[in-house]
């Protein structure tokens, strides 16, 4: 289950408004390397898992995720806090503030609405695994781009640096997941191949050998 | 992160600022744990830390308010602003 800490796991304070940023960083909320993508992704793949180290990485990763997508959408609800519809019409959200006002809506930069289809549910740990290493090069890669576009303000690119050193450390772990999964599969295949207690009499080519 | 747990050294700001980085010590240990079971140095550490942030937690509710919903208390403090989304709320 899961109950609410009335705390962000990274402080952010932004001051000042800035809606031209916001229009971009949303992506993060609810765009294809997001942070709604990743805490789904993760948090429905770890039901399909076989081992203990598979399963423990992708739920606690997929809770962080779900901490990173409160981060997310705290930058852009305090970057557009407060900023006139006629400012934000300035900064290119006319469109979105026709549809969501201030609030925060799941979409991409480019405004399309999230979709699962940017996730994969496979229920094959090491398609799933690997579909977890590129999640975290892509959100790492879109962070790095969204620091790009942000620059000139040192207090939204703090909190990005943070959100993207995270997805390095989680594209660590899962690599060390895939391995684990990996191991334990090659066993199988010894054991089956050894062939100890699964074809003791009846093995069906009429031999006695084992 | 300070070593001293003190009760008169934290205002409001210091003492969450404590806990958010020992919660994320924790975090960032229980997902090298989750792939290294056998590292008892990192084992040692998480013990540390998730002890110091239950103490530091119960210490924050009894001076602050609630950061979880368990908590006591006469009034119901849970639905003071700032949320954490809100600017202010460090």
């Amino acid at each position: 289950m899961y109950y609410y800490v009335k705390s962000l796991q990274y402080p952010i304070n932004i001051n000042h408004k800035n809606p031209k940023l916001a229009k971009n960083i949303i992506s993060q909320y609810g765009g294809p390397d997001g942070e709604l993508s990743a805490s789904l992704r993760y948090l429905s793949q770890r039901f399909g898992m076989p081992d203990q180290k598979s399963k423990a990485v992708l739920n606690d990763i997929g809770t962080e995720e779900l901490a990173h997508l409160e981060m997310v959408g705290t930058l852009v609800h305090q970057l557009t806090d407060g900023v006139s519809p006629e400012e934000l019409e300035k900064a290119g959200l006319g469109p979105y503030y026709t549809d969501h006002g201030w609030g925060v809506y799941p979409q991409a930069a480019a405004g399309f609405p999230y979709n699962a289809v940017s996730i994969a549910v496979k229920g094959d740990p090491v398609a799933d695994l690997t579909e977890d290493l590129a999640a975290e090069q892509k959100a790492r890669a879109t962070y790095e781009k969204l620091i790009d576009l942000c620059k000139d303000d040192p207090a939204v690119v703090d909190v990005l640096r943070y959100l993207r050193e995270r997805e390095v450390v989680h594209f660590q772990r899962f690599g060390e997941a895939l391995n684990g999964v990996q191991e334990k599969l090659y066993q199988r295949n010894y054991y089956l191949t050894g062939g100890n207690n699964n074809n003791n009499n009846n093995n069906g080519c009429g031999c006695n050998n084992r | 992160m300070s070593n001293c747990c003190c009760d008169n050294n934290y205002n409001k700001e210091s003492l969450l600022r404590e806990i958010m980085a020992l919660n994320f010590a924790v975090n960032d240990l229980v997902l090298y744990l989750d792939t290294h079971p056998n590292d008892n140095r990192a084992i040692r550490m998480h013990n540390e830390y998730s002890e110091k942030v239950v103490k530091l937690t119960a210490l924050y509710q009894e001076k602050f308010g609630p950061l979880t919903v368990n908590f006591t208390s006469d009034t119901w403090d849970w639905i003071d602003e700032p949320w954490p989304w809100e600017r202010g709320a460090y």
